[in-house]
């Protein structure tokens, strides 16, 4: 039986309105999805072309979840987004130049080529960039918001993890910590259903994830991850909790992932008439539906954003493809921190 | 100057930083109200606070995960494990994440690792290991093994000022047998500089941590044969320039630690002296440490396990008649 509350899907502009987002902010909202999907799917195309190394992962079908939590934190707020979180990378505003680049282990990736696909961060931009063993970037996340609590500040740190990721012990420990010290931490679980080829009855025994929560002594909510106003509404409300000394929140968005695990995947063991079913709720078209019905997008607002969005990607491409890849003595670098390395605003 | 015991002498390197900097904090099992399982933070909640001096869950991996995101949002979180051995649940932690943050994405990760280790008082397979050859060879880490209370003090401050996550073993059997000098002001000592304990002409004693002492007791029993004792100080980084020059001096070599042998940190400085000081040598290098086997319970299988005075005197007795 399920614990987690189950969240309402958003109605009307009035109602998103009162969760924060004026008609530019969806606007903005709409486009960085779009930006996320055109990132993707020009990163196949340099997979294909030979470009990209070793293996390539994307998050078709977790744009409205990743830009929808993104755009509810605030600009102090910090977060451990994963790798089908790249929508979160763009909302905060990584220049995508510079994703095309760690794509192909260039030079100016955030990483500089020593580490592939979506394992890169801005700091700068209030994120740390993730390790493949995803559940441990929980605990990291928890220590971000341990460091806010000690000093009191009123900032939240979100931590991203899999319905697969749930199944390992660091996300119960992160989990626990969190918990029982009240932490200014939103806990949000992508669950798209395969974790690799493992359905979801393999990886939980509860009916949601999210049911969990209730043990842990905070809230569980689970949220139509392809409802970006959804996930919006709730993401923000669990931060604004946390901000104001209210603990953590545990809010599971249920996607599909649209793609396989990996390029190298085809996904075989997902049930056609499942990508079938929720191919009908494409998050993009969804939210474009929605902005077309209740905030009166126009076909020249739609059309400037998909140009502006096309122009993003080539002159993105064009300035990767000019960065230079790594020379061999660079490896050597930075494996130890110097003193100065710490003359960031973080450690002032 | 003040005397004080190798434990003393890390409460005092933590309360002296804790006082200066109030970045840095406390988290671990039972370090607060009870003061942690061998007392360095005894009365440290008081003077600094709950969110300073931070009662754990028993979950290893959340402790030094929280530091690593603590560490990355500018604090300087100095983790306790109860002992060393429970690191090997936070293993992933530190060497997944804090070790190739900065390498990897440009993010230094300042946090201590305290890990009360060794054996000698019957502590049985989980209460007694000296797990710092396996960090020691993870990249981006640092591991330092005082043996003395003004290291002690001085290597934690170093620690805690360090851009790196470092490991502080403090070993055990020191805790309240070793006293001496302190210095009551700060000060650090570096990170990579070994110290010579003692010193001497005919054969070159390598080691670390509580073997130090042992090294010197049989040492003390050898009237004809000079012993220098180099005491390492760090593993990672540790001062190859002083081993070869101890090496050069003496052209013989005894490597001695208490972990186990094969893959023993030993290893790497034996390994290191045949490359590049193998034409000083008048014997082969010798290295004393513990047979490839768990930590035992039993007194006699102890005693049998970690490397006696007995055994560094056979050892030496064997170098010098080489």
């Amino acid at each position: 039986m399920a614990i987690a509350r189950e969240a309402e899907p958003v109605g009307s502009l009035r109602e998103v309105r009162d969760a924060g987002l004026d008609r530019e902010d969806l606007l903005q909202v709409y486009r960085n999805m779009v930006l996320t999907r055109g990132i993707e799917e020009r990163g196949h195309i340099l997979y294909r072309q030979g470009k990209i190394p070793g293996s390539f992962y994307t998050g078709r079908g977790n744009e409205a979840a990743s830009v929808g939590v993104a755009a509810a934190m605030g600009p102090d707020d910090v977060g451990t987004p994963l790798h089908r979180d790249m929508g979160v990378h763009v909302t905060r505003g990584v220049e995508p130049w510079r994703i095309f680049a760690q794509y192909m282990g260039r030079v100016d990736g955030p990483t500089r080529g020593r580490d592939g696909n979506v394992h890169m961060a801005d700091s700068k931009l209030g994120l740390i960039a993730m390790v493949s063993h995803l559940p441990a970037m929980l605990p990291v996340a928890v220590g971000a918001a341990l460091a806010f609590r000690i000093r009191e500040e009123k900032r939240v740190a979100v931590a991203w993890f899999g319905e697969g990721a749930s199944a390992r012990g660091d996300c119960h420990e992160g989990m626990t910590l969190a918990g029982v010290r009240k932490l200014p931490v939103v806990f949000v679980c992508d669950n798209n259903q395969w974790a690799y080829s493992t359905p979801t009855h393999l990886e939980y025994a509860t009916e949601h994830v999210a049911d969990r929560a209730d043990a842990y002594g905070f809230e569980g909510i689970v949220v139509d991850g392809t409802d970006v106003l959804a996930v919006y509404r709730e993401v923000k409300r669990a931060i604004e909790k946390a901000r104001a000394g209210g603990g953590p929140t545990l809010i599971e968005s249920l996607t599909l992932r649209m793609e396989g695990h990996a390029v190298h995947d085809d996904a075989f063991y997902v049930p056609k008439q499942m990508f079938e079913e929720w191919a009908k709720s494409d998050p993009l078209e969804r939210f474009r539906t929605w902005l077309r019905e209740n905030a009166d997008m126009t076909d020249e607002e739609e059309d400037e954003i998909a140009s502006e969005v096309k122009r993003t990607l080539n002159e993105a491409l064009r300035r990767a493809e000019e960065s230079p890849l790594p020379e061999a003595p660079q490896l050597l670098e930075g494996v130890y921190a110097s003193p100065e390395d710490l003359d960031t605003p973080h450690h002032k | 100057m003040a005397e004080l015991t190798y434990l003393q002498a890390i409460s005092d390197g933590l309360r002296t930083e804790m006082r200066r900097d109030k970045r840095v904090f406390v988290i671990g099992e039972d370090v607060g109200v009870y003061g942690g399982a061998f007392k360095v933070t005894l009365g440290f909640q008081e003077e600094f606070g709950h969110w300073r001096v931070i009662d754990a869950p028993l979950a290893e991996t959340a402790i030094v995960g929280a530091c690593t995101g603590a560490a990355i949002m500018g604090m300087r979180p100095v983790a306790e494990m109860q002992f060393a051995d429970f690191i090997s649940c936070a293993w992933d932690q530190l060497v997944t994440v804090a070790a190739k943050q900065r390498w990897r994405a440009g993010t230094p990760v300042p946090m201590v690792v305290r890990l009360p280790s060794g054996g000698g008082f019957s502590g049985g397979p989980f209460h007694s290991q000296n797990p710092e050859s396996s960090f020691a060879h993870i990249p981006g880490l640092k591991c330092v093994c005082p043996a003395t209370p003004e290291d002690a003090k001085g290597l934690l401050i170093s620690a805690i000022e360090d851009p790196n996550p470092v490991l502080y073993f403090e070993h055990k059997h020191l805790y309240r047998r070793i006293k001496a000098e302190v210095p009551e002001e700060r000060y650090t000592v570096p990170i990579g500089k070994a110290r010579v304990h003692q010193e001497g002409e005919d054969i070159s004693v390598i080691t670390w941590g509580a073997m130090v002492y042992t090294a010197e007791e049989a040492a003390k029993q050898l009237d004809d044969v000079s012993v220098e004792i180099v005491d390492l100080r760090t593993v990672m980084p540790w001062d190859k320039a002083a081993v070869l020059e101890s090496v050069r001096k003496t052209s013989k070599v005894l490597v001695l630690h208490e972990d186990t042998r094969t893959g023993g940190f030993g290893a790497e400085i034996a390994a290191t002296i045949a490359e590049e000081a193998f034409e000083d040598l008048d014997a082969p290098v010798k290295r004393i440490a513990a047979p490839d086997t768990p930590l035992p319970f039993s007194p006699p299988l102890e005693k049998a396990l970690i490397p006696q005075v007995d055994d560094v005197v056979a050892g030496l007795r064997d170098l010098a008649e080489h």
